[in-house]
């Protein structure tokens, strides 16, 4: 599994943060999005595609 | 663009939590339909998810603007803003915004806005019973939260919650009213600012004022008070509403109370589905295109104002299983309450924040709530941009 977030797009929902804690973090500064890995374990695989699937920005893409 | 004759919009009032009949019909069969506006001005209305979400998360367009051919919906539309709308300006702007509702900060804000719960609670407790829970604890909580994070004292709380409430309910005020709360929350606003470039404190406004943003500019006072505006008028009513249209939709079938008294962990999916479900969101989206825009239902050509129906979106079947029933612990959840892409609400998860805390502190302190009256006599709030019930009458 490869995660590729796109950081323009983002609007700093949080809710991948949300769903994913251990993927997804957000810069203190203004909220956007930062990979804390690229490759995330499979045990993580549905919470990584649920932060997908309710990005408000759509700026998540999940490679399997 | 359309197989009928325009129909008004907005459609017919609704009975408290019921979707107008023409949603599905339209989703159906007219996903772009011809509708005629209180101004007489033509739009098309879009009631699809899958046209809604594409339009609204389209970067080139923004919401209706003084272009002389879009139609005209409301007084805010026309006002010039200091605050970009488009682009890479706006992205500045509201990335100066989104340091401030991060899940982070939620975590840290959540213990204030319990304790705010907890206070409006024990206030309306002590009122005795029934109550009505819109005026004692949902319009009362999001401006307090707002007022907290604009660094805005407790003694001011009041004329905030006033100002607030002219902005938006211009049915319920007259223009001269409306005039008055203007110029005295601009007035009051400006002194604001003034007062945090000497001493900005440790809260958003204060932030804003003393950080440059990407491009290593400040806001401008006119930007600091329409931001502030802007805070307070997307804020407030919107989160005073959908707390009083959670409260009915759970508590017009007590079997989803119950489920919840029962199983706690379910808040954060129910708050979602509440918001989903909610058939009263409103006017909608606008969206004015300049340029011809294909969409899955149909084309819009150049010069278009579309009314996109996030309500009717989150009713749609071919998204949502059994859209029309409550289910308490849908997952994922797709809705489109927040609006998607560029614009989407920036206050979201403090939204969240506060529809989770409602719901968790009212399940502790009140486990026996029920309404007051049945469902169908909760009456709608009369207003144009804003869907809610004007009173949320219970008993405990």
């Amino acid at each position: 599994m490869k995660v590729i977030v796109d950081q323009d797009k983002c609007v700093a929902s949080g809710q991948c943060v949300t769903a994913a804690m251990d993927v997804f973090d957000q810069r203190d500064e203004d909220g956007i999005v930062v990979l804390l890995t690229d490759t995330p374990p499979d045990e993580l695989a549905v919470d990584v595609h649920q932060a997908a699937a309710v990005c408000p920005a759509l700026a998540i893409v999940v490679e399997d | 663009m359309t197989e009928r004759d325009a129909i008004d919009y907005p459609l017919a009032p609704i009975a408290a939590i019921e979707p107008p009949a023409e949603w599905e019909e339209l989703r159906q069969q007219c996903p772009v339909a011809h509708v005629r506006l209180p101004s007489g001005d033509q739009a098309a209305l879009l009631t699809r998810y899958d046209d809604v979400r594409q339009l609204i998360a389209d970067p080139r367009f923004a919401r209706n603007s003084s272009e002389k051919d879009a139609a005209r919906i409301s007084m805010l539309d026309q006002q010039e803003s200091p605050i970009p709308r488009l682009g890479e300006g706006h992205q500045r702007w509201r990335r100066m915004l989104t340091k401030w509702f991060t899940a982070k900060r939620m975590a840290e804000l959540r213990p204030r806005i319990e304790a705010m719960a907890e206070q409006l609670v024990d206030e309306m407790v002590a009122q005795g019973q029934p109550a009505d829970l819109r005026a004692s604890f949902g319009f009362p909580l999001p401006v307090w939260v707002i007022c907290d994070l604009l660094g805005v004292p407790n003694e001011d709380r009041d004329r905030f919650s006033h100002w607030s409430d002219t902005f938006l309910s211009v049915s319920r005020y007259t223009q001269d009213e409306v005039d008055t709360a203007q110029a005295e929350f601009t007035t009051y606003m400006a002194g604001h600012v003034a007062a945090k470039r000497v001493a900005p404190g440790e809260d958003l406004l204060g932030d804003l004022i003393t950080r440059a943003d990407a491009a290593g500019e400040y806001l401008s006072d006119d930007a600091l008070v329409a931001t502030g505006k802007g805070l307070l008028i997307a804020g407030h009513e919107t989160t005073t509403n959908m707390i009083g249209k959670m409260m009915a939709m759970l508590l017009a079938d007590r079997t989803h109370w119950e489920q919840l008294l029962a199983d706690p962990t379910l808040v954060r999916t129910a708050v979602e589905e509440t918001l989903r479900y909610d058939a009263n969101a409103g006017f909608g989206l606008t969206r004015y295109v300049d340029e011809d825009v294909e969409l899955p239902g149909g084309t819009l050509p150049a010069g278009t104002t579309a009314i996109c129906s996030l309500g009717s979106a989150n009713r749609d079947e071919s998204v949502f299983p059994d859209a029309a029933d409550l289910d308490l612990s849908r997952s994922p959840n797709l809705h489109i309450s927040f609006g998607v892409g560029p614009h989407s609400c920036v206050g979201q998860s403090l939204a969240r924040t506060e529809l989770q805390v409602v719901l968790e502190v009212l399940l502790r302190r009140l486990p026996t709530l029920a309404l007051g009256v049945p469902v169908g006599e909760l009456p709608p709030v009369k207003g144009l941009l804003v869907g809610g019930l004007q009173k949320v009458p219970v008993v405990w």
